[in-house]
């Protein structure tokens, strides 16, 4: 019988400049803090760094949410990268949610490298909602999808 | 618009008589009224089948990507709106300005001859422009339409008739200005639930049949070699596999061109499926000016698009959604 | 001959399909297309030309046609294929159903392409008559009898009546599990459909198209005249063209990696991108000109010159309306074939 109180566990992609986010997971981790394994970070130099592209990949490939995390604005380790990523990536969501993909799915956080229990809560918060929406089926690759079902 | 075209038609010849121009790009008679082609003229000669009417819809800018790279000068007709794709790919350094001689021309809205069949109307074979509508005779009768029923997607959200850029122009009747509500289709679909959203562009989107004729045309999609077209990108697909390629590919090619995009409307245009492309440009037109202040692409030929600049206030891309009102 | 009330279409459709699949022409988002028939399906039989043709039944856009497993060293090939079963491809045109065997001759050649000749072995394929030919319509100048179009049936359309006539046995076995919902009769209202639908071909401003030019012992002549290069100057190197068209046969074969293995698909390609002719070490056409000249020489002269003269243009007119630029076939035939373009 299926478990119906067993939440759905998702995948979630956290896109982390090296100089913040990164260094506020190490911290998070050095502390002791924890956030759900399902949270796979991959360190980019500064959030600018992340092409839609990468986004649009992440839930080809199985994503359940992708969140992005950058210096606070004004802390960027090249001075203006989050800026940019902060304009690009309103339009990028706003435009995801006008095509009818769930918003929550999509989030940017700024994360420094002090706050590792902000980068905690800040995952399981993230992890909490994705996971109340279940998997994310309108933004995939089925080729992927399917090789997984079989699996 | 007889008028206009013989005055075009005169002026090209004097130009490339005088050897001011080498070439000069304009609309060239098809096999029918409604089906003239963008073309180059090089002599006198080639003028005979020089032709402006109303279904010279066509953009012509984009071919000025490789004719300001030919030898000797080129003159170019350019309707109001085409001269905001001008000015933004003199922007981008992909027309060198001195080798353009720019002509503004005259223009009461272009026609679409889908929409013509559209109406039901098949075997169209004559179509004569009247003041206010259009005859059009076909294989099984003959119908009269009103102008404005048939007029172009991007001709019923006109940017207006004042010409952004222009060396001369050729003008003879007044060009009235049209009620402009370019973003009302984008409202629609924002008060949709994300569901009924989803469902709409799953419908529209899986028509796409990847030919690609939104990009080729489109004049913000002058790169050298599009990443879809790049097998060492790593996401060159010449077919959609799936649902999601399509989105891939749409979703890509509209934020690409985010804040370089004039609206010009020349993807919904050719679009052999009819999908209304347009309303995934405006969706970004409508975003950036709600959040970064108005802007047009191409009003001019230099300065900042809003991607390209920042401020320190800027919306939390989370915000982003109460400030269009969009419905969850 | 047989009959069905139009108003009896759906008890037909209903009919076919419970016993396999039936894809007919439907209206999704405002466009025709082949599609399979659902009950709530809007079907549009008298839309003459859907924007895709139905080519894509058996020489898919995209298809997959096997899959790899690797495991250290060792690759395991799946075959995905699964065995056929028998559809029913309803409406066809003249000349949709004339670019079969233009596809035939290519696919079903040694050696075979057994993707192809499965599915093509599995439809039975009814045609519908033209009785509305439009302006863009040639399919006269390469003989063709939009008027009675043969495949397994063939059938007529008018205002009231669906007309039926077998074929075929593939033809014979469809009718007979469908028999009941017909009556006898037809021949005359369909003899005078066919003479009025013939008057109005005639008249066709397409119809009279002179090909005499387009010969195999031509075509060096023809591969260097210079006005290749003003026909193709508006030309912006999309694939509408090909895409739409129901003979055109060029794939590209492609890994795609999934998650945790590589499927091999094959895909519509077209002669009009710039990488078709990639190769490892260059690309052997260069220029938006010598794309377009393949596209045409292609159709009137190379594949003629390989099938017995047939050419791989049916005269559907697609490109006619679907090209953003309102560059054709007819403006090359009219410029080279012979008759000079007024």
């Amino acid at each position: 019988m299926q478990d119906v109180t067993k939440e759905y566990s998702p995948n979630i992609v956290a896109f982390c400049c090296n100089w913040c986010s990164y260094a506020g997971a190490d911290l998070a981790g050095s502390s002791r803090l924890s956030y759900p394994a399902n949270v796979k970070i991959i360190r980019v130099p500064c959030s600018c760094r992340v092409n839609p592209m990468f986004v649009l990949k992440a839930f080809q490939r199985g994503a359940d949410g992708v969140i992005l995390c950058g210096c606070h604005p004004g802390d960027c380790h090249y001075v203006t990268g989050n800026y940019y990523t902060r304009r690009r990536m309103a339009l990028l969501f706003s435009f995801l949610d006008y095509l009818g993909i769930e918003r929550e799915r999509t989030r940017v956080e700024w994360v420094s490298a002090a706050e590792g229990a902000r980068f905690s809560a800040v995952m399981n918060d993230f992890v909490r909602t994705v996971a109340s929406l279940g998997e994310n089926k309108r933004l995939t690759d089925l080729r992927c999808k399917e090789e997984t079902e079989n699996a | 618009m007889r008028d206009v075209e013989l005055k075009m038609k005169e002026r090209a010849a004097a130009l490339l008589k005088s050897g001011e121009v080498a070439r000069v790009i304009g609309w060239k008679k098809g096999e029918f009224y409604f089906d003239p082609s963008p073309a180059s003229f090089e002599t006198e000669e080639e003028l005979s089948e020089f032709v402006y009417n109303g279904f010279c819809g066509a953009n012509l800018s984009k071919y000025l990507i490789a004719a300001s790279k030919k030898p000797g000068k080129t003159a170019v007709f350019l309707k109001p709106c085409d001269t905001y794709s001008f000015n933004q790919l003199v922007k981008e350094h992909r027309v060198a300005r001195e080798n353009i001689l720019v002509i503004g021309v005259e223009c009461q809205g272009k026609l679409d001859i889908e929409k013509i069949r559209r109406k039901g109307v098949t075997g169209v074979t004559e179509v004569e422009e009247e003041k206010d509508g259009v005859e059009v005779t076909s294989l099984y009768g003959t119908d009269k339409f009103p102008r404005e029923e048939i007029l172009l997607e991007k001709c019923l959200c006109c940017k207006g008739k004042k010409f952004m850029v222009a060396d001369e122009t050729i003008v003879l009747h007044e060009m009235p200005e049209t009620k402009n509500d370019r973003f009302a289709g984008v409202e629609k679909l924002e008060k949709m639930t994300a569901e009924e959203r989803f469902a709409f562009w799953q419908k529209e989107l899986s028509k796409c049949i990847r030919c690609n004729a939104c990009r080729n045309v489109c004049p913000a999609c002058s790169c050298v070699k599009c990443v879809f077209d790049n097998p060492a990108s790593g996401i060159a697909a010449k077919a959609n596999d799936t649902s999601f390629e399509e989105q891939m590919f749409h979703i890509i090619r509209a934020f690409h061109v985010a804040g370089r995009c004039t609206d010009c409307g020349e993807c919904s245009r050719v679009c052999p499926q009819h999908i209304p492309l347009h309303l995934l440009n405006r969706k970004f037109i409508k975003d950036m000016d709600t959040l970064y202040g108005e802007f047009q692409a191409g009003e001019t030929a230099d300065g900042k698009t809003p991607l390209t600049e920042y401020t320190e206030g800027d919306a939390e891309p989370k915000d982003a959604f109460k400030a269009e009102g969009q419905n969850a | 001959m047989l009959k069905i009330a139009k108003e009896k279409l759906g008890g037909l459709y209903g009919e076919i399909s419970a016993s396999m699949p039936l894809w007919l022409p439907v209206k999704k988002a405002g466009e025709v297309n082949y599609a399979p028939y659902k009950e709530d399906a809007e079907v549009s039989l008298e839309t003459l030309k859907t924007v895709k043709s139905p080519k894509d039944l058996f020489f898919p856009q995209s298809e997959e046609m096997m899959r790899f497993k690797t495991e250290g060293k060792n690759i395991e090939i799946i075959d995905v294929r699964t065995e056929k079963q028998p559809f029913v491809l309803f409406g066809v045109k003249g000349c949709d159903f004339r670019a079969f065997d233009v596809l035939d001759n290519v696919f079903l050649d040694e050696p075979v392409d057994t993707y192809y000749k499965e599915r093509r072995e599995a439809a039975t394929v009814v045609t519908l008559a033209c009785s509305r030919p439009e302006e863009s319509c040639f399919c006269k100048v390469f003989g063709i009898d939009a008027t009675a179009p043969g495949g397994d049936v063939t059938t007529w359309l008018d205002e009231k009546y669906l007309y039926w006539q077998p074929n075929t046995r593939k033809g014979e076995a469809l009718t007979e599990k469908v028999k009941g919902l017909f009556e006898e009769g037809g021949e005359s209202e369909v003899e005078a459909q066919r003479e009025k639908t013939k008057e109005i071909v005639d008249k066709l401003p397409f119809s009279a198209l002179n090909l005499s030019r387009f010969k195999p012992e031509n075509l060096n002549e023809l591969f260097d005249l210079p006005v290749w290069q003003s026909l193709s100057e508006a030309c912006l190197g999309c694939g509408a063209c090909t895409f739409v068209c129901p003979t055109c046969q060029c794939f590209d074969i492609r890994d795609f990696r999934t998650n945790d293995g590589i499927i091999r698909f094959r895909c519509w390609d077209s002669c009009m991108y710039s990488d078709f002719t990639q190769m490892a070490a260059a690309n052997s056409r260069t220029t938006q000109m010598q794309r377009y000249r393949q596209r045409f020489m292609h159709k009137l002269v190379y594949y003629p010159a390989r099938y017995n003269g047939v050419y791989s243009c049916v005269g559907c007119g697609r490109c006619v309306n679907k090209c953003p630029q309102h560059l054709n076939i007819v403006k090359v035939v009219k410029t080279i074939g012979g008759e000079k373009h007024d």
